[in-house]
């Protein structure tokens, strides 16, 4: 009877969001309130944590509270420390946080929000919470080890190291991408690119201030830090204004790409309590803070979704991105769902300072719950604006045409109602020159937010404010990713080019810092640029490629996942990973195949390339090449990215034949063969 | 009333260690305390010393990016 009783509250949860749920799938042309994919959303996460998570934990895993975590083992003061579990959770929700979860969601948006809130949700619990939990568990039954260890002590060396490199990639990719989501958003935007810029100085001078002036002071030059960041938002407005100054502020993409090349390459070579860590302090408070009153913003005001649940084009011919709903779709929205990415931070820092095991289930699981909510959020941003507008702002100029009167019509065409006069009228409410092919999210976003925020403050004169609020909030992070991720891709690639040439392996060494700083600004520069010269935006080829590398990457993390189960004589409940690695291998490989073999020159990278081709041989010329030599340069791009597709596919096809024949062997074993710490092995001695 | 401010003391000083841990920076009385119970033979590092260290930590050789 207790038992009854005990289930019974989350009867009510779990009927709230069926019905919820039920509320949002079945509304046909009526427009519901953003309120129901909340409360949907909400009652899905708790549920599934209640009942699956416990699952996972008390069944799969076998958590072991008297079990001596690697922070208990090791207890150093420094990198292992008990911590209590909501301040770990904090750190470990700040770590995977990104753009990811922001910039996914309002892509996927071009085909209505009913398919992206039903994969993020279905996502979610069945993929990416369980992927954060399981490498977290098994990380932390290894002394914390990092996923590419845990790979190569598990599956073996020559994966270990396709592995590493597959991550390289991914890094390379991921960096440019987001810098392209920068450059989306400052071209022709005064007030944006001053105020970004400004962030620049600012951090400089927190750097200082925290090393001469007042050493150590966190907390008070973050709050410095902050009211100077709103001042410069203020000045940005008035800079914008200036006949004189708005000039000086108003660049090109191209312009932006190369001052951000040169950026990267400087701010990854300083000395990172220079530039690096205040701005980092800056970014991580400011988004996590942001995120919080997003939230509450969007249960004030409740806003509702103007964007159809469902739009034509889950056919396939959307504007944002190509392709159809299967694969695309579940390769767009990557953060928020299922990120491989996550499996570095589970296997990083956090694993280290976990006080008991049984916390693991909140940390992991729960974490990943709460990055899934900011992901519905960004979804919730994206659909409450015009859907016309929003189209405005994301399909390229190659469709659009470079007009609001032009676009307008290409939009009306498409069934969305949208006059030239609301298109110029939100880039005047917003304080820019023009919102046209702003893709990338960070704009559309910033619409939505400035949109959400000015109901409760300030109204419409405050919209200009909240506006560039929210693209300096996205800048800011995405800046200090491209800062620190450099900096890694540097020691990663030391790493990987040591194996030829030993001296590049000296970290302290100049010539090799500056060398592999070079390659690495080299790598992700020159993808960058390919994005910011591309007719059709840049996002439109290089996000699903990013997207099918981060799920790769997620997926290989599953694969390492059950290879664990196996070897640990629970294959029982091997499905609890494998069934989301399949679902993701099914739609990477779908994927990466027709990003390099599809017919259509939109999807595939080689009918993109014969296009090309067939045009030159016939001394044509295409947009955007204006030249014979830049025809060349296209076709070589795309043999370049089906090259970097194919190789994906191969890497996660290598690790997956591996991980074959590990379990083979392990189900041949009679006793466990995972590679653990005993539960009652021998207290090391804490290692620096 | 004295309950309720030691509560409140006690929040201000999780809110104080999520906050820098978020940003890489754990806490320095856990580090002394530690020190000073395991290792009181050696050096302990001054706060700044504490928090360099740490700033190698999280940007030095070996650490990923987020998403």
């Amino acid at each position: 009877m207790s038992r009854i009783v005990n289930h019974a509250p989350w009867l009510v949860v779990a009927v709230l969001g069926a019905f919820s749920l039920g509320t949002v799938a079945l509304a046909r042309g009526e427009t519901i309130n953003a309120l129901w994919l909340v409360v949907a959303a909400v009652c899905t996460y708790l549920v599934s944590y209640r009942y699956y998570s416990l699952f996972i934990a008390k069944r799969v895993m076998r958590l072991d509270p008297d079990r001596p975590t690697p922070a208990a083992r090791h207890n150093d003061g420094l990198d292992y420390v008990p911590t209590n579990q909501y301040v770990l959770f904090g750190h470990h929700f700040a770590a995977i946080a990104g753009a990811g979860p922001l910039v996914g969601p309002v892509l996927a948006a071009q085909m209505g929000y009913l398919p992206g809130m039903l994969w993020i949700l279905a996502g979610v619990v069945i993929a990416g919470a369980v992927q954060d939990f399981m490498i977290l568990f098994i990380s932390m039954r290894r002394d914390g080890r990092s996923l590419g260890e845990l790979i190569k002590s598990e599956l073996g060396a020559v994966p270990g190291v396709i592995a590493l490199f597959g991550t390289f990639m991914i890094m390379v990719i991921i960096l440019a991408v987001l810098a392209l989501v920068v450059v989306k958003a400052l071209t022709n935007s005064p007030w944006g690119f001053f105020t970004v810029a400004a962030t620049v100085p600012i951090a400089l001078f927190m750097g200082l201030y925290m090393r001469f002036i007042r050493p150590g002071r966190i907390g008070e030059i973050s709050v410095i830090g902050f009211f100077l960041l709103i001042a410069a938002i203020l000045l940005g407005g008035q800079v914008a204004q200036s006949e004189t100054l708005a000039p000086l502020f108003t660049l090109t993409g191209i312009q932006i790409t190369w001052i951000l090349i040169g950026y990267g390459f400087v701010a990854s070579v300083l000395p990172v309590w220079l530039l690096l860590a205040p701005r980092d302090y800056l970014s991580t408070f400011l988004k996590v803070g942001t995120i919080v009153v997003l939230a509450l913003c969007i249960l004030l005001v409740a806003p509702p979704m103007k964007m159809p649940s469902m739009t034509r084009f889950i056919d396939g011919t959307g504007p944002v991105w190509s392709g159809s709903l299967f694969p695309f779709l579940f390769i767009t929205i990557a953060c928020g769902a299922v990120s491989g990415f996550h499996a570095l931070i589970s296997s990083g820092t956090t694993p280290k300072m976990v006080e008991n095991e049984l916390q693991a289930r909140f940390i992991g699981y729960g974490g990943m719950l709460t990055e899934s909510f900011v992901a519905i959020m960004a979804l919730v941003a994206a659909s409450c604006i015009e859907p016309g507008v929003y189209f405005a702002m994301n399909s390229p100029p190659a469709v659009l045409g470079s007009t609001a009167e032009a676009a307008a019509q290409v939009i009306n065409n498409w069934g969305f109602v949208i006059t030239p006069e609301m298109i110029t009228q939100t880039a005047k409410d917003v304080g820019e020159v023009s919102i046209l092919s702003r893709a990338g999210g960070a704009p559309t976003l910033a619409v939505g937010m400035s949109q959400i925020f000015s109901e409760l403050f300030g109204g419409k004169s405050m919209m200009a404010f909240w506006y560039h609020f929210a693209i300096l909030f996205e800048a800011l992070f995405i800046l200090t990713a491209v800062d620190a991720g450099t900096r890694a891709g540097r020691f990663m690639l030391q790493d990987l080019l040591g194996v030829f040439f030993k001296p590049l392996q000296q970290t302290a060494s100049w010539a090799g810092n500056l060398i592999a700083t070079g390659l690495c600004v080299a790598a992700w520069g020159y993808i960058l640029y390919q994005g910011v010269v591309d007719p059709l935006g840049g996002i439109n080829t290089f996000w699903p490629l990013f997207g099918i590398s981060n799920q790769m990457l997620a997926g290989i993390a599953l694969i390492l996942a059950t290879v664990v189960l196996f070897k640990m004589k629970r294959e029982r409940y091997a499905w609890v990973t494998m069934v989301p690695a399949a679902w993701l291998l099914i739609c990477t490989l779908t994927a990466g195949v027709q990003k390099v073999f599809h017919s259509n020159p939109a999807i595939g990278f080689l009918a993109h390339a014969d296009r090309f081709r067939t045009a030159a041989d016939e001394g044509r010329l295409l947009a955007p090449a204006k030249s014979m030599e830049q025809m060349r340069q296209v076709i070589f791009n795309d043999y370049l990215d089906a090259g970097l597709s194919a190789l994906f596919v191969l890497v996660v096809l290598a690790v997956l034949g591996f991980a074959v024949r590990t379990c083979l062997q392990a189900l041949q074993s009679d006793r466990p063969t995972a590679r653990e710490i005993p539960a009652t092995g021998v207290v090391a001695e804490a290692g620096d | 009333m004295e309950r309720m401010k030691s509560n409140l003391s006690r929040f201000r000083g999780y809110f104080e260690q999520t906050a820098k841990l978020m940003v890489g920076v754990p806490d320095y009385d856990t580090y002394v305390e530690h020190m000073r119970v395991q290792h009181p033979d050696q050096p302990v590092m001054t706060y700044r010393e504490f928090l360099d260290n740490r700033l190698e930590a999280r940007y030095g050789a070996g650490k990923a990016g987020c998403c």
